[in-house]
């Protein structure tokens, strides 16, 4: 087959558009950002999560160890079951914190651990024990017009 | 009687209207069931991706390089009310990966690649090119359409996918290099809220279900056309205001069942 300047003027728009698709998917997307390999699975029981969703991140010190996988309510204790993936590099102690954090002001929701002293490390399928819930701002205020009130009967 | 004759006027072209959409249909399926014979003679494709694809690049990159541009500036002088200019990145590459790419590239392409179509083989069929094909027993569908089709089909996810790559280096040259957003949390920020399957493959898909419409509604008219110059001319125009609604009427479904609840 004859090769034409046609053919050429083709081919460089295919390349140009699968090239445009590859880099919306890097660098636009996040096909090529953070690829956990092997990750272990742990879950811990939320009082109130907030606004805390599937895929959200958790981080250690500010250093992204892993997702949220799956968020339910456990029907005994009628709390949020959060279970996470996290990073088979990352291990933490048992008494680890696992803390419900907002980034920002209004910024979305993370969970934030915070290591533990202890010497055994969690394996994968436990449970984080020491859970702190998502701050929700309208309990904040509730407590705060209470405390004002309380404060505003006492002196006398 | 003018009340009657507006009645009737209304009545002829509701039937008109739906006639030449089963015509449509049947050309459609007729377009898919001749498509095997182009793509064994797949240098018709190639020759027809010239035409529509390659010749649509610059209107293409110009334009999604300019919408960019002003998604920027837009998006830099309501986010920076609210503190958050930093969601700069995430705006500009969700609206463009998501909406504007797939529709303004395809209006785009309707304009530029659908209307020419319409008036070749418009014109075709007026110096009854189409007649004698058919004389010396080549099936018109197969040698005239079904290249076009698949041309345009092909053409318009890249084309799309240009629009959308440019016009994120658009928003970021106005964003980052001229207004001073922080460069690193135009991109992380953006990396961290587009999902390459739920909005980049959905954009893709939304392009491609435009470009089938576009080169089907582009063809369908110039088949159908009235061999006259007034028919020809008529029928681009229809090409350019009947794909046009029909993209905008179809994102709107696509983007319905896309993305609702997220």
């Amino acid at each position: 087959m004859e090769r034409t300047t046609l053919d050429l003027w083709v081919g460089i728009f295919v390349v140009a558009g699968i090239a445009a698709l590859v880099m919306l998917a890097m660098k636009v997307g996040n096909l090529s950002s953070y690829n956990m390999s092997e990750t272990y699975q742990v879950h811990a029981y939320f009082s109130n999560i907030g606004g805390l969703k599937p895929k959200a991140s958790i981080k250690s010190a500010g250093v992204l160890v892993g997702r949220v996988t799956d968020i339910k309510l456990d029907m005994q204790r009628y709390e949020a079951d959060v279970v996470m993936n996290l990073d088979k590099r990352y291990q933490f102690p048992k008494d680890t914190f696992a803390d419900i954090l907002t980034s920002g002001l209004l910024g979305e929701q993370y969970i934030g651990l915070v290591a533990g002293g202890d010497s055994d490390m969690l394996q994968n399928g436990e449970q984080i024990k020491k859970t702190q819930s998502a701050v929700v701002l309208e309990d904040l205020i509730g407590k705060f017009i209470y405390n004002k009130a309380e404060e505003s009967v006492k002196p006398k | 009687m003018p009340f009657t004759h507006t009645l009737q006027v209304i009545g002829h072209r509701t039937i008109d209207a739906v006639w030449r959409i089963g015509l449509a249909t049947r050309f459609f399926a007729l377009t898919l069931m001749y498509s095997g014979t182009s793509f064994r003679r797949f240098h018709l494709i190639i020759k027809e991706l010239f035409s529509t694809g390659v010749m649509s690049l610059i209107i293409i990159i110009v334009a999604g390089l300019f919408v960019g541009m002003v998604l920027g500036l837009q998006g830099y002088e309501t986010l920076q009310r609210y503190g958050s200019e930093s969601a700069l990145g995430v705006m500009v590459a969700l609206g463009l990966v998501r909406e504007l790419g797939p529709v303004v590239a395809a209006l785009l392409f309707a304009s530029r690649a659908g209307s020419a179509m319409t008036a070749e083989i418009g014109l075709m069929k007026a110096t009854e090119q189409i007649s004698a094909m058919e004389m010396m027993a080549v099936n018109p569908i197969a040698r005239i359409v079904a290249p076009r089709f698949w041309a345009g089909v092909i053409s318009m996810p890249l084309l799309a996918a240009m629009f959308s790559a440019v016009g994120v280096f658009g928003g970021y040259f106005v964003g980052v290099i001229q207004i001073g957003v922080d460069e690193g949390s135009f991109w992380s920020q953006m990396q961290a809220a587009v999902d390459f399957r739920e909005d980049i493959l959905n954009g893709v898909l939304k392009s491609f279900v435009f470009g089938t419409v576009v080169t089907v509604i582009a063809l369908f008219e110039g088949f159908d056309a009235p061999p006259t110059a007034e028919g020809v001319s008529g029928a681009t125009t229809r090409t350019v205001v009947t794909s046009s609604l029909a993209i905008l009427m179809l994102d709107f479904v696509l983007t319905a069942i896309m993305f609702r609840g997220n």
